[in-house]
């Protein structure tokens, strides 16, 4: 269970926003510029909040009254970014491999197998990420994530530097993952939404509008630009 | 006929082993220098930055004249190193070496610092999200991706600190065996009678070993940047 209550002051631009999200996935939805990178940004510890509280399960990662800030490389927190982010001068095989050696994991060769197949990466696997396609490197993302064993999954717009078809093949993939980790899951795109959320809370303008179930997408048939 | 001289060849490693150290010695401090000038605001940079780049514009003799005050046996620092712990710069290669590496210092930190500066920082955060702390992250992203800088700022200093004349005859002289590198044995052969062959020796060394460190670092840098976009 995942608990924020933060505020966070960007010049003209404020957020303050709070919301619970227990197991499945939260989307996070919202026209860009509402805020939803920042939010996800705080929970990974890659933005420090102006005040409040950030909880996963009995862990604080943040607490200003109480001086608390677990840094970012501390957390445990698997991120999947929208542009992927895959280290250049790794192979495939080494990029995944990163998370579980920093975090002083012994090497798992099941657990690694399992994940490759079930992001069909196999034939990559000795590749640079410069020869990779956009889907190929969004779902080797996602495979360096989830083998550093996180306690949540945070992915930000996933999808959005693919095209449709694209799109189409990797979802499957998320949706399965469901069962394995929590997550919680920024979008524009309701359709997207639709397929994978569990629960969803809508931002706008830096503030939660609403929360609540897959319902909330569904006044909207439109994705928001 | 090309024959070099025993104490030519002296000169020749001499000034190897010298211009190899002071780059060795030079690096680290190159790397925690321009990875500072890149990454991070703090009161003073501006100083900071001009003091390296200082023996750039400054004239050699002037550098060579401030190390040989500050580090010689009788400076203060000369003097405490050679009391406290052995340490003698003054009249000794090692003397010649802080010579040179200081000579190349801004030769080497300006290409590692842009090479740091190039990085996309969010490679860095990714790294941190996967469990790498500063150190890690560092070792681990930083320095790999800013590995064609790394070999450019290092051959730069190796070929700064190989040549280097004014600052180190200023500080330690010239000793032959000791001090006295290539291009003060050059230097010293033009001003004697008959030394015009052992010098044009030296000059084409010289020329060889300058040649050779630009292709083995264009080769290093290009098989650094193939690893990032070949297979």
């Amino acid at each position: 269970m995942l608990a924020i209550d933060v505020e966070k002051r960007l010049g003209a631009f404020s957020i303050a926003a709070r919301f619970n999200s227990a197991s499945g996935v939260t989307a996070l939805y919202g026209r860009s510029g509402s805020g939803k990178t920042t939010i996800v940004n705080m929970i990974a510890g890659l933005v420090t909040p102006d005040r409040g509280r950030i909880t996963l399960d009995d862990v604080v990662l943040f607490d200003s009254d109480r001086r608390i800030i677990v840094p970012v490389h501390h957390r445990r927190i698997g991120y999947v970014f929208q542009e992927g982010r895959l280290f250049p001068h790794l192979s495939v095989k080494a990029n995944l491999d990163y998370g579980r050696r920093m975090c002083g994991l012994d090497p798992d060769a099941a657990q690694m197998r399992r994940t490759v197949d079930f992001l069909d990466i196999g034939h990559l696997i000795d590749r640079r990420p410069g020869k990779l396609s956009g889907g190929e490197r969004q779902r080797v993302a996602v495979g360096r994530a989830l083998l550093m064993r996180p306690r949540l999954l945070l992915l930000d717009e996933p999808l959005a530097s693919l095209d449709n078809e694209r799109r189409r093949e990797i979802l499957p993939y998320l949706v399965r993952l469901r069962d394995e980790v929590p997550m919680v899951y920024v979008s524009h795109h309701a359709g997207e939404l639709r397929r994978i959320a569990t629960s969803v809370v809508r931002l706008d303008g830096g503030r939660v509008t609403a929360s609540g179930g897959t319902e909330l997408l569904n006044d909207t048939d439109d994705d928001l630009a | 006929m090309f024959d070099i001289a025993p104490d030519e060849w002296v000169a020749i490693a001499l000034s190897l082993r010298i211009a190899i150290v002071a780059s060795l010695v030079a690096l680290p401090f190159g790397i925690a220098v321009a990875w500072l000038l890149a990454r991070k605001e703090f009161w003073g940079k501006t100083l900071i930055d001009g003091i390296v780049h200082l023996p750039l514009v400054l004239p050699p003799v002037v550098t060579g004249y401030l190390l040989l005050i500050t580090f010689g046996r009788r400076g203060l620092v000369g003097s405490f190193l050679a009391d406290y712990f052995g340490i003698v710069f003054s009249f000794r290669w090692t003397g010649a070496a802080l010579a040179c590496g200081l000579m190349g210092f801004p030769l080497l930190v300006r290409p590692i610092r842009l090479a740091i500066e190039a990085i996309d920082r969010r490679l860095e955060d990714a790294a941190a999200t996967l469990g790498a702390n500063r150190w890690r992250v560092l070792l681990t992203v930083t320095l790999p991706l800013a590995l064609p800088g790394l070999i450019a700022g290092f051959v730069l200093c190796f070929a700064k600190a190989l040549g280097e004349f004014g600052a180190t005859i200023t500080f330690v002289s010239a000793i032959p065996g000791e001090t006295q590198t290539i291009s003060a044995a050059i230097y010293s052969l033009t001003q004697t009678p008959g030394g015009d062959a052992a010098a044009g020796r030296l000059v084409v060394v010289a020329v060889v070993i300058a040649l050779a460190a630009l292709v083995v670092s264009e080769w290093l840098a290009r098989r650094a940047g193939m690893r990032f976009h070949g297979e």
